[in-house]
């Protein structure tokens, strides 16, 4: 199902994450890891290669911890989708500083392609609009991206959420640090903590 | 002779009626910080005090796998934080503890029995009969409490090991310790 106005992935994250500054970046598996290391690595990438549908809430626990940092959570459709209770659960914390992105391709890129549920009757907007987060949206053009974009320095506006339909077009993987204990640390170390 | 039997078995009723309190006080003195939960009777009192504490934030989950995703986000940011849950949901994170492993954070969590000393409930009876194990066989330390006098002896274990030597642990609250529930008409 081809549609207009698809954007290119790697395009709205490298917008997302042009001037990011301090921001904390959460990668959910697959495409979305591969997108942000694409943009160019960062002490404070936190980049997953497993846990699907943990991303958001990685993404709470760290917004609550460091409130006045920005943190955003770019991950895809059927990440997502694991984990739609956690929309709710943000929607209970409105951490102003969390904003969720969604790269929606409606499928499954990483294992062949499977439709997802938002190829069919699943808006996730509207989801997470009903969890309770007033900011939520679709994005259609490059310039609503770098609107939200500039917008995720205000650390008191979110929750947000905003869904983005991309193309489905597999891309050449652009494969990030997997060693968790190091990407973990690393991130701890530039907010001023040292190991255990 | 009377007055100090006395003694002992008020003190003993203390202890019964204080062992949330003393988990509260020990998660405060190990600067707890996020405390995620799913409801459970047995965590009542606590989830309560955590409510009305300032210096730790309670945070209702819809599913326990929640909670272990975020203290890993908590740990990312420098905070520590603790799991509530009933052994039923102990199922429901299997995937998600590989964190504790592949992170290495300094995860705890306290678990209220559920199928076991008495229940008369038999739909928590094979989960809780897995608990302990699917915990071990996810490389979770397991420690457990029966009884009110031991709990904060338990606690102090776990705590220490789970935030000074990223041991991930379950402190298992045995259903002897909480009471068999009573389901009446």
């Amino acid at each position: 199902m081809s549609k207009a106005n698809l954007l290119d992935r790697r395009a709205v994250v490298s917008s997302l994450l042009a001037n990011r500054k301090g921001t904390i970046a959460v990668g959910g598996l697959g495409a979305s890891t591969y997108d942000i290391a694409a943009a160019g690595d960062n002490d404070r990438n936190l980049y997953l290669w497993g846990a699907m549908g943990g991303a958001v809430m990685m993404g709470l626990g760290l917004a609550l911890a460091q409130p006045k940092l920005p943190v955003v959570v770019i991950t895809g459709d059927g990440e997502m989708l694991m984990g739609m209770g956690s929309l709710a659960t943000v929607g209970l914390q409105k951490p102003g500083n969390l904003s969720i992105i969604v790269l929606d391709n409606e499928c499954y890129g990483e294992t062949g392609g499977q439709l997802s549920h938002t190829a069919g009757p699943v808006d996730l907007v509207g989801i997470a609009s009903a969890c309770g987060i007033a900011d939520a949206r679709a994005m259609t053009t490059m310039a609503e991206v770098e609107a939200f974009a500039a917008s995720l320095a205000d650390v008191t506006a979110g929750p947000r959420f905003a869904n983005v339909k991309i193309d489905g077009a597999n891309l050449e993987r652009v494969l990030s640090n997997r060693d968790a204990t190091f990407i973990i640390n690393r991130l701890r170390g530039s907010l001023g903590f040292k190991p255990i | 002779m009377h007055a100090r039997a006395d003694a002992s078995a008020e003190q003993a009723a203390e202890i019964a009626a204080s062992w949330p309190e003393e988990i509260f006080a020990i998660l405060q003195r190990f600067d707890v910080r996020q405390v995620p939960y799913v409801p459970d009777a047995g965590h009542s009192q606590l989830i309560e005090r955590v409510l009305g504490s300032s210096s730790m934030r309670g945070i209702a989950l819809t599913t326990e796998e929640e909670g272990v995703a975020l203290l890993a986000g908590a740990w990312a940011g420098g905070q520590r934080g603790v799991l509530l849950m009933q052994s039923s949901g102990v199922g429901n994170c299997i995937n998600m503890l590989s964190l504790t492993q592949i992170f290495r954070f300094p995860f705890l969590t306290l678990v209220t029995m559920r199928g076991e000393w008495g229940e008369f409930n038999p739909w928590q009876v094979p989960m809780g009969s897995s608990t302990q194990a699917v915990f071990e066989l996810a490389g979770i330390k397991v420690l457990r409490a029966s009884h009110p006098e031991e709990v904060p002896e338990v606690m102090e274990a776990a705590a220490s090991q789970a935030y000074n030597a990223c041991t991930p642990t379950a402190v298992l609250l045995s259903q002897r310790l909480i009471g068999t529930k009573v389901f009446v008409k």
